[in-house]
């Protein structure tokens, strides 16, 4: 790991005047237009916002799944712009954990082998793998499915099987890009109340810093620390709740 | 991630399409085997002409003989004191035999035997006239005999036990001598006409008969004493003299019955670089050193060798069998090395090896076609897996796999089909050429002839053909590895 290291100034994320444009045709697209952003460690944020405001964009570039086109983001301590690809990919491998509003497990694999696909990539002993795709299929109440297809599952079940994925190798940063959205809102406060668990785990342990980006503003009220609201690719609002 | 995630990530991708990577797999067989069928091909046409050279014993044989300075008449010139000998040379003797047979490689040495001789059917026998000449090979007739039945002049060659596998005895009627030592003939064609005719049977029906061979027999000179001087004794040799020195045995007419054991239907057996010309009967080395018959290549002899050679056997040449022509070049190289000279057709056998690494690079370019094809195949299916696992890279990518990891997926999947076409591939090769064995051998049949071997699948062509399919179908999965390795995660998430 060769990413020069930041001051530590005690936060999980740290997003310092982030630009993110797109030439598209003739028009250049600011998804995300000087951003400056800080998560401490620990915190729950949630980003509201209107359709192309520039959430995911954000969350993407936070979670180094793109770069930005000027401005930095600290991770951890560590400036992303400034590490390799396969630092990055390790990056994303340890340190964050990501889950979509589509699930995105693969259909042809079990749950038990969606989970266990992280530990793959992260080249955990095979020795180990049993045990923690066991405890983060438990902790989502899933533990009797493991051998189930996701298709096999309803939508509550398959976004729980995507948060088990997103645990299993107990990254310190957990980004949710609108993890309820393709849900009922019974489901989705499900979702929620889940990540607001695994954000507070108790017993001691430490806390995971949440980012997740949602447009239901009833749910981001009810979980998160702070509310940031987005539009046209600026933080338009902040707001701590607690 | 590890090699073994990665194998067992791609075997399930590959399982997932199952029919269109085994039809991608099916089509890198059929290149393979198309490939494996051409190589086999050459090799076995190779390895078909390479033995029967070899079984001619003209390949596998060096011909050694001492070395000589000045010109053709040096030795003799050196010896009767007309130039002095710059040098030494090393005889040929029973040392230097025993030493060139502890060679590696080298199967058996001997002093090659031929002689002119009268050959007549026991009870039958015409006088004999051992100066009488005939040309080598082709029997001709002497006057005919009190029995009724004709002499024939003809050349009889002494034969090693190796030459028991020599080609010229396929299809022999009779069999090869029992010993070395057995007092056996097997008789050519030609000279097993002749004889026939005269007695009016079949050339096959002489087997088991005995003929007469009568020949002009070497008898040794006493060894000159320097005392010797007596009325009436033989005068003594000069050792002064070269000239008289030289003259050191006297011709005698001899005879000695042969069973034949042997009749030759077709071809001559070449008997290594000493036995170029084809003889009308051969009897076992062993035997025909014990006659001591005159050669045509005594006249060295005559001409000075005697004084030389009276301190043990002298060779005027020896003929080298080695285990096979590999094995000729440095055979010829180490008795160049002890001082002699030496003959072998070891070029013709260097150019007839060219021209099968040719051969064989021209039909494996034609059997490589199928497989370059086959590699289209591969490329296609892989790009089709990109577009198809689009949002799974997107996946992986965000679950924490390097680009260096999805190339190194499709990579694997690529080498998979390929290992899997390969040894599909080598299968099938083998299926064709058994049958174009089989379809040459029932030809062969058809007409006659003895079935050949013309098809080979050594293992290292199986070896060959497997790793180079992986090679191509490695080189065919660069583009969609790379392709695939390069998608943007972010696009690849959004993608439906």
């Amino acid at each position: 790991m060769s990413a020069t290291l930041s001051s530590n100034d005690g936060a999980a994320v740290r997003a310092v005047d982030v630009t993110r444009h797109y030439q598209m045709g003739g028009a250049l697209i600011r998804a995300a237009d000087g951003i400056s952003l800080e998560i401490p460690r620990g915190e729950f944020l949630a980003i509201l916002g209107a359709s192309g405001s520039g959430k995911s964009t954000l969350l993407n570039l936070l979670a180094g799944l793109d770069r930005p086109t000027s401005g930095a983001i600290f991770a951890e301590g560590r400036d992303l712009a400034k590490m390799s690809g396969e630092e990055l990919a390790h990056h994303r491998s340890h340190t964050i954990g990501m889950v979509f509003q589509a699930f995105h497990l693969l259909p042809r694999m079990t749950l038990e082998e969606n989970v266990e696909l992280p530990l793959r990539l992260a080249e955990v002993p095979r020795s180990e793998r049993p045990a923690r795709v066991g405890e983060a299929l438990g902790r989502v109440l899933l533990g009797a499915r493991r051998g189930h297809r996701p298709t096999e599952l309803s939508g509550g079940e398959q976004q729980r099987a995507a948060i088990a994925r997103a645990l299993v190798n107990r990254p310190s940063i957990l980004l949710a890009d609108e993890p309820t959205g393709n849900l009922d809102s019974r489901t989705g406060e499900e979702i929620l109340r889940l990540i607001e668990e695994i954000h507070r785990p108790g017993g001691g342990a430490p806390a995971v810093s949440v980012i997740v980006v949602t447009h239901e503003r009833a749910l981001a009220e009810r979980y998160a620390d702070r509310i940031v609201t987005m539009s046209d690719g600026r933080i338009s609002n902040e707001e701590r709740r607690r | 991630m590890k090699i073994r995630d990665l194998c067992e990530l791609a075997g399930r991708n590959l399982r997932e399409s199952l029919l269109r990577n085994s039809l991608t797999t099916l089509g890198i067989g059929v290149g393979v085997a198309s490939l494996v069928a051409m190589l086999s091909l050459g090799i076995g046409l190779q390895q078909l002409a390479m033995r029967r050279l070899e079984r001619t014993g003209l390949f596998d044989s060096v011909m050694v003989r001492p070395r000589q300075l000045g010109g053709p008449n040096g030795g003799v010139r050196q010896r009767f004191g007309i130039e002095a000998q710059p040098q030494s040379i090393r005889p040929l003797d029973e040392d230097a035999r025993q030493q060139i047979a502890k060679l590696p490689g080298v199967l058996e040495v001997y002093s090659p035997m031929r002689f002119n001789a009268e050959v007549s059917l026991s009870g039958a026998t015409s006088p004999a006239t051992a100066a009488s000449a005939a040309a080598p090979g082709s029997p001709s007739q002497s006057p005919q005999g009190p029995g009724g039945l004709r002499g024939m002049m003809t050349a009889i060659s002494g034969l090693p036990n190796s030459d028991s596998t020599n080609d010229a005895f396929d299809g022999m009627q009779g069999r090869f001598f029992s010993s070395q030592q057995a007092q056996e003939v097997i008789l050519s064609n030609d000279l097993a006409q002749s004889l026939a005719d005269d007695a009016k049977i079949q050339p096959a029906a002489l087997v088991g008969r005995t003929i007469t061979v009568r020949f002009p027999q070497r008898q040794s000179r006493p060894a000159p004493a320097a005392d010797e001087t007596s009325a009436g004794a033989q005068p003594p040799a000069n050792t002064d003299n070269p000239v008289d020195l030289a003259l050191g045995f006297t011709i005698v007419p001899a005879e000695k019955q042969f069973t034949i054991v042997g009749v030759i239907i077709s071809g001559q057996p070449g008997a290594g670089p000493g036995g170029f010309e084809s003889s009308g009967a051969y009897i076992p080395l062993g035997v025909a050193q014990q006659l001591d018959p005159v050669q045509g290549s005594d006249l060295r002899e005559v001409m000075g060798e005697a004084a030389a050679s009276r301190g043990g056997a002298r060779y005027v040449s020896l003929t080298v069998r080695t285990d096979g022509t590999s094995a000729v070049a440095a055979v010829e190289a180490s008795i160049k090395q002890m001082g002699y000279q030496t003959f072998s057709l070891l070029d013709v056998t260097r150019n007839l090896q060219r021209f099968f690494a040719v051969l064989d690079m021209f039909l494996g370019i034609f059997g490589s076609l199928a497989l370059a094809v086959a590699s289209l195949g591969i490329i296609n299916t892989l790009v089709m897996a990109i577009l198809e696992r689009r949002r799974e890279i997107g996946v992986l990518k965000a679950l924490g796999a390097a680009d260096r990891d999805v190339r190194r997926l499709f990579f694997v999947e690529a080498a998979a089909m390929g290992l899997l076409g390969g040894a599909l591939g080598v299968g099938l090769g083998w299926g064709i050429g058994r049958v174009i064995n089989f379809g040459t051998t029932f030809y062969l049949h058809r007409q006659g002839l003895p079935s050949e071997n013309i098809w080979s699948v050594p293992w290292w062509l199986v070896l060959a053909a497997m790793g180079f399919s992986v090679l191509v179908s490695l080189a065919a999965g660069t583009y969609p590895a790379s392709r695939a390795a390069r998608l943007d995660p972010v696009e690849a998430l959004r993608y439906e």
